[in-house]
């Protein structure tokens, strides 16, 4: 065989292979401030490939305002300073270090210096402070603009030296620092223009080319091929190293598939397309938990998550919205009795054992078991009890026919319809449940499964529903992200939305505790506010809470440093530390 | 093939006789939740214990254990032919609790397993298999009628009144039904009884069905009215009612029952299609529908391969009627040549 033939596959499969990698990374320099992750090792090299549920919608972290879009770009930016989403805790990011005035109200930040966004453009204070002008833009319309605006005033964000910058606040914040995760940084050099010409919005569109798009996160973009995949390459001026000073992240690329459903992200995962899934239901990881012999993946159950599923009666104002028969009903709704009775009546353990199966836990409060700083211990976990059940309604009025079925003061029938996502099996099973525990009280209802959009614009704009079970929670482990469900004024105080005031003395009392707990630094205090807060929900019950689901996910073996987290985004939170083990590596971590 | 077609005909019969008296078959309350056994498989009858064989089937009780559900083989439960359990009202109107068979409290007897709520699938096969065939026979009995009548007035009276019809039926065949009727589902008032909701389906299955068969029936009518002994009905003074009772519809009775079977079949997987989608019968009322959406859940289909008996149902019942159909088809052949 001619010497020619037999060099050209190896220098063929080197290519390949040269070209398939992402770029390698920039060796540290000492003008760098690189944060340096101590306790994290790995090797470079490989592609980790996750299934998603979608298609992002943008890459601009600005405007994005889904899941997925957040997931990707997410990992394209960095912020000023983050949660560490295994401890909770804010840690420095961007920012090496940061100062809190006396009196809560100013934070002066220093940037590290030396750091490149991922098309090699340095970073300093003046992309720090473009970047917070564009979050604050009304034009611009991004959801986190709502957190920058305190007391309907924005922050005010200055430059002092290039790597210093303050931000006052127009009153004291309780950790405010919490407030800079998920605040990406963007290029100035690189947005400026479209921002200057008003068309900030159409930037970084799923259209935009790679070369346009550049972020401060562990990878860049690298390919999107509509409806198929987006894939991304490392970053190789990333700012963290670990703790043998090598820079991450360690894999070359890491690919997202839109993959659609849970089910088909978890088919594509037993049939190896795809190395981590989050989120599963009970049922799919009890799945990969029975093939876990065949298939050693590695299998994470995180205990109950920070969400919360409820059932909400509709205490609307229904005044101009023609909907009598339900304005009739809400006498029933409004009634506290009636409430207690039905919270009484519901078989929560069987939620969490038929809905969850046993991976979840029981609430009977907005703070569940997975939030450990904010929980109130306190608070009574009441077990089901019919005849206390009966005992309230009788004293509230109510009466049963000989059929054994429930009647109001003046005679009428009570039933009422149960709504919820149709999509959302679990909260369909919590339905037939509720509906099954109910009947035992001689209360009629009736589920009626609505597609996810029919069911929001019924819940937040016509209140065209009589109760619906839904979930909330699940972000960050503070209260203030609740501030805009249990405040009056909030956009998700789902039960009674839009009030002019407060209604009852003790959403009253919500408010004025919601806002001192904002306003006051020191935890313990706040957590005695938080604590009474979470006390009356729980006897005035606006929603009467069921269960919260244990966060689970999977990796295949393969898969290194996989650490989940409760809080989202769960399996990626430390995508720059993941790296592909070799098969005698996966072989020893059995 | 007159005893291929008897066969049939007991076949369904049984099969209708079974469903319409779920109750008494059934022996569970279709709706009866038993939170300690969800997604039990089904129950196993035996004939032999440790003392030997027994002439009268018997089963064992469930234990749960870490690997799933188990035999407590410490205690059996006799099989009861006509016996007494929960009270149901047999044909909807005679209250009564005797039910073909069943075991001693504290035993369960499931015979297909049972779903993720612990209810009975065998009971709700039957129960569910009421409301599902029942909306396929109402739907067909709908359209045949309604097919019956405008084919018969299209054909019989030609010119504009056929060509309205016609127009009409093509109009009806080009409506893409399955997305039609989510859009019925999806307007009506959240507050829709069961009942209702099952009556305005199959009430709108039906009159979306009837183009097909009024065209077929138009087609025979067209030939049978020119035929010598309609002209000379007609000669003698016979009115066109009188001709179309006596001469015309007779001509498109076998052309209606092949539809009729044919059709049942059709309808009985639409209302199952409205169901799994969650726009048909909801809980806790069962169809074969709702009991089958379940399964778009994969670690559910994969797990528990009993849930898909209302499928097996569906198949089972849908090739009876196409055989039946068949069959009618190559006798009216037949009888035609």
């Amino acid at each position: 065989m001619p010497a020619i033939t037999r060099l050209t596959l190896p220098v063929c499969l080197l290519t390949a292979v040269c070209l398939a990698a992402g770029p390698a990374p920039e060796k540290p320099n000492p003008g760098e401030e690189l944060e340096r992750a101590e306790y994290v090792s790995g090797h470079y090299g490989g592609n980790l490939t996750v299934g998603g549920r979608a298609e992002p919608k943008t890459f601009n972290p600005v405007t994005a305002t889904d899941a997925v879009s957040r997931e990707v770009t997410g990992r394209l930016m960095a912020d000023l300073i983050e949660i560490n989403r295994a401890s909770q805790q804010t840690e420095p990011a961007l920012a090496r270090t940061w100062k809190t005035s006396f009196d809560g109200r100013t934070f002066t930040l220093q940037l590290r210096k030396g750091l490149r966004f991922s098309d090699g453009h340095p970073f300093d204070a003046d992309d720090v402070v473009f970047s917070f002008a564009v979050y604050m833009d009304e034009n611009v319309d991004s959801p986190q603009r709502d957190l920058l605006i305190i007391d309907g005033k924005p922050l005010t964000v200055t430059k002092v030296d290039p790597y210093t910058v303050r931000f006052t606040l127009p009153r004291p914040y309780a950790a405010a620092e919490r407030l800079f995760d998920g605040l990406a940084m963007l290029p100035k050099h690189l947005l400026e223009k479209p921002y200057r010409e008003g068309k900030f919005v159409q930037a970084w569109s799923l259209n935009a080319g790679v070369s346009e798009i550049a972020g401060l996160g562990p990878f860049r973009l690298k390919q999107y091929v509509p409806g198929q995949r987006v894939v991304l390459e490392r970053n190789p001026y990333y700012w963290k190293v670990d703790s043998k000073n090598e820079r991450l992240p360690y894999l070359d690329e890491l690919t997202f598939l839109f993959v659609g459903s849970e089910d088909a992200q978890v088919m594509r995962f037993e049939a190896g397309e795809t190395s981590m899934v989050s989120r599963l239901s009970s049922e799919n990881y009890n799945l990969l938990a029975r093939e876990r012999d065949r298939t050693r993946a590695q299998l994470a159950d995180l205990g109950p998550s920070l969400e919360y599923n409820f059932l909400v009666f509709n205490q609307n104002d229904l005044g101009a919205k023609k909907l009598d028969a339900i304005a009739q009903k809400q006498k029933w709704f409004r009634e506290l009795k009636f409430r207690q009775a039905i919270s009484m009546a519901i078989d929560r353990d069987s939620i969490v054992r038929l809905v969850y199966g046993t991976r979840g836990a029981a609430l009977w409060g907005n703070v569940g078991p997975g939030n450990k700083l904010w929980i109130n211990t306190a608070l009574p976990h009441p077990q089901r009890a019919l005849d206390t059940a009966r005992e309230l309604l009788k004293s509230g009025g109510f009466s049963w026919n000989k059929a054994g079925q429930l009647l109001d003061c003046s005679g009428a029938l009570v039933e009422f319809s149960i709504v919820t996502s149709s999509s959302n099996t679990q909260r369909m099973k919590m339905a037939t449940l509720l509906q099954d525990d109910l009947s035992h009280l001689g209360v009629q209802v009736h589920v009626v499964p609505l597609e996810f959009r029919a069911l929001i614009d019924r819940v937040f704009q016509s209140f065209d529903y009589e109760a619906a079970i839904m979930g909330l929670g699940g972000g960050d482990a503070d209260p203030n992200p609740e501030m805009n469900v249990w405040t009056t004024t909030g956009t998700s105080h789902l039960w009674h939305l839009h009030e002019a005031e407060p209604a009852t003395a003790w959403e009253r009392e919500i408010d004025q505790l919601m806002q001192q707990q904002m306003i006051t630094l020191d935890y313990a205090k706040r957590k005695q506010l938080y604590d009474r807060v979470q006390q009356l929900i729980a006897e005035q019950l606006p929603f009467i809470f069921l269960a919260t689901p244990d966060v689970l996910a999977a990796a295949a073996p393969r898969v290194g440093n996989f650490r989940p987290a409760l809080l989202d985004p769960c399996t990626l939170w430390n995508a720059e530390e993941l790296y592909i083990r070799t098969p005698v590596e996966s072989a020893g971590a059995r | 093939m007159r005893s291929k077609t008897a066969i049939l005909i007991v076949v369904l019969a049984g099969l209708h006789l079974a469903l319409l008296f779920a109750g008494f078959v059934a022996p569970r309350d279709p709706a009866a939740q038993d939170r300690a056994l969800p997604y039990a498989p089904p129950t196993r009858l035996h004939f032999r214990d440790a003392s030997g064989w027994h002439l009268h089937p018997f089963i064992y009780r469930w234990t749960v254990g870490p690997d799933g559900y188990l035999d407590d083989t410490s205690q059996t439960f006799r099989v009861h032919v006509l016996t007494r359990g929960p009270a149901y009202k047999l044909l909807g109107m005679i209250e009564t609790d005797w039910h073909l068979f069943g075991v001693d409290e504290p035993g369960r007897i499931a015979l297909f397993g049972t779903d993720g709520f612990g209810r009975d699938e065998f009971s709700r096969l039957l129960y569910g298999g009421q409301i599902s065939v029942a909306a396929g026979l109402v739907a067909t009995l709908i359209a045949l009628l309604a097919g019956a009548l405008f084919g018969v007035i299209a054909g019989y009276y030609g010119r504009l009144t056929d060509e309205s019809f016609m127009g009409a039926t093509e109009l009806f065949l080009c409506l893409p039904w399955l997305y039609f009727l989510l859009g019925v589902r999806a307007f009506l008032p959240l507050h829709v009884s069961p009942a209702r909701t099952f009556l305005l389906l199959t009430c709108v299955i039906g009159l979306i069905g009837w183009a097909r068969p009024a065209r077929l029936v138009r087609g025979i009518v067209l030939s049978a009215r020119s035929r010598n002994y309609v002209l000379a009905a007609r000669g003698f003074g016979g009115s066109d009612l009188y001709l179309m009772r006596r001469h015309i519809f007779p001509e498109v009775l076998g052309v209606l029952l092949t539809q009729a079977a044919l059709l049942v079949p059709r309808y009985i997987a639409a209302e199952v299609t409205l169901s799994f989608f969650g726009l048909g019968v909801n809980e806790p009322l069962a169809s074969w529908g709702n009991m089958l959406s379940t399964l778009q859940q994969y670690s559910v289909l994969v797990s528990y391969a009993w849930l898909l008996a209302p499928a097996a149902a569906l198949v089972i019942t849908s090739v009876i009627y196409s055989l039946l159909a068949d069959t009618l088809h190559s006798r009216l052949k037949f009888h035609s040549t």
